[in-house]
């Protein structure tokens, strides 16, 4: 089949079937897991269990009234919920779900997925300052600084794996991981780079940008009807993103558990279908995690956030890369 | 080469129209009833105090000069992790000496109490220098 035509599928059927679902049934797991922890019911009225309590989320929105407060700046008002869904769904594109099944393969995937994250922030901190709401406009400020001071011991951490793949391709460093998964190469990064993760999410323990008790709903206080739920959605679907990249980075992608040592060889199409399950199931278990943290932990303060991410995991990550370089330089 | 990219490009014009979408979407099948209590800045219910876009704390200017610092000390690692075992020890160790610097330069920012939001807790460190 020509690759571009092959590529363009792959996109749409990851797109439409899997990236938009999957936030959906993130948004109903999110409620389910939660009333489990709690030991609630949770939406069960909309279908059986309750399964169709997104798309019932979601056309309730699109019903609703579109306000633009009359002190908001009208463009960036506008603009600024289109960001984070936007980057989140162009992120997909170097993340593969098997050896052969993804949009495309460049030969700098992880500065494309460095620079294509950092970009969200934009749609955050936009929101909070075009709302003209004080709510709004610390809740930006704070997801601004909260989010790049994340970055970095995030990028350190990545540069640590780059050093065992030797590549910048995100194909590459999936396949370095065939023997043994970077987690136990690499743990203090793995840990390292999850934790950031969480926090470029705006996920809790790391939520203070939107933290509901003090700042109503921080950035998206002033935000009405799909407006709000173009939030919303970018939300969960960063949740499966970070899910995505914490399997491909650190887990090993599509490979099982030191397959190079013991997976008989299987024909293509086979070895797909294996891969794209394994990589899922992958998923899966990290958007549970995700959820399972939020109802767990409680929120840092600001103070305590900025010091645990320049502080503690910034010179940790630096010290691990410096460790392992050494080592890795030697024999 | 570049064709790789063409794939990406397809990508971003899905994802803006489904962003946009979504937003124009809901603008035409909501209903539009505005009155001056719903267009208002919230505030819990009192009346807004002034504007929003006034100064704020200092803190977050410093938290932007220490990012890019930082930032672009992660983009020159980069491409040095790639090939770092075929460059020689020459290269190897001058790479060590420019994270060694920057990391004395984080240490040094960390003394100064950059990073300490809290007021009373940074001033008290700062003026035992």
């Amino acid at each position: 089949m020509d690759p571009l035509l092959f590529s363009t599928l792959v996109m749409f059927a990851v797109v439409l079937l899997f990236l938009l679902p999957s936030a959906a049934v993130a948004v109903y797991a999110e409620r389910r897991v939660s009333a489990f922890i709690q030991n609630r019911y949770g939406p069960n009225r909309v279908g059986p269990l309750g399964l169709f309590q997104p798309f019932a989320d979601v056309i309730k929105l699109f019903l609703k009234e579109d306000i633009i407060p009359t002190h908001a700046n009208r463009v960036l008002y506008t603009l600024a919920p289109m960001i984070p869904v936007t980057t989140a769904v162009i992120t997909v594109a170097v993340i593969p779900f098997s050896e052969h099944v993804y949009i495309t393969d460049i030969n700098v995937g992880i500065l494309f997925l460095l620079a294509v994250a950092s970009l969200s922030v934009y749609g955050v901190t936009l929101a909070g300052w075009a709302s003209n709401s004080k709510y709004s406009l610390l809740g930006g400020l704070r997801a601004a600084a909260q989010m790049i001071s994340y970055e970095l011991p995030m990028g350190v951490a990545l540069a640590s794996v780059i050093l065992f793949a030797s590549s910048l391709s995100v194909v590459e460093i999936v396949n370095s991981q065939e023997m043994w998964w970077n987690v136990f190469r690499n743990p203090l990064a793995f840990i390292i780079f999850t934790i950031a993760v969480f926090a470029e999410a705006n996920r809790s323990p790391f939520d203070l940008v939107e933290a509901e008790q003090e700042l109503v709903g921080g950035f998206h206080t002033e935000y009405s009807s799909m407006k709000f739920g173009t939030f919303f959605l970018a939300e969960y679907m960063h949740i499966v993103i970070g899910s995505m990249l914490i399997t491909t980075f650190f887990f090993g992608g599509y490979h099982l558990p030191f397959a190079g040592y013991w997976l008989p060889e299987m024909g293509p199409l086979a070895k797909s279908i294996l891969d794209i399950h394994v990589f899922l199931a992958k998923v899966v278990f990290w958007a549970f995690v995700f959820i399972w943290v939020r109802w767990t932990l409680p929120r840092f303060k600001f103070n305590q956030l900025m010091r645990l991410g320049w502080a503690r995991m910034l010179p940790l990550a630096i010290l691990n890369f410096v460790v392992l370089a050494i080592i890795l330089y030697h024999i | 080469m570049l064709e790789q990219y063409i794939p990406i490009l397809l990508l971003i014009c899905l994802a803006i129209i489904l962003a946009v979408s979504f937003i124009v979407l809901s603008h035409v099948l909501g209903p539009n009833r505005p009155n001056s209590n719903k267009l208002g800045a919230y505030e819990s219910g009192m009346d807004p105090i002034g504007q929003a876009r006034d100064r704020y704390s200092v803190s977050f200017y410093i938290i932007a000069m220490e990012f890019i610092v930082f930032d672009l000390e992660v983009v020159f690692i980069y491409p040095w992790a790639v090939r770092y075992q075929e460059f020689g020890a020459g290269t190897f160790w001058s790479m060590m000496l420019f994270i060694g610097i920057l990391f004395l330069g984080l240490l040094y920012t960390l003394r100064k109490g950059t990073f300490d939001w809290d007021l009373v807790h940074s001033r008290a460190k700062k003026s035992s220098y």
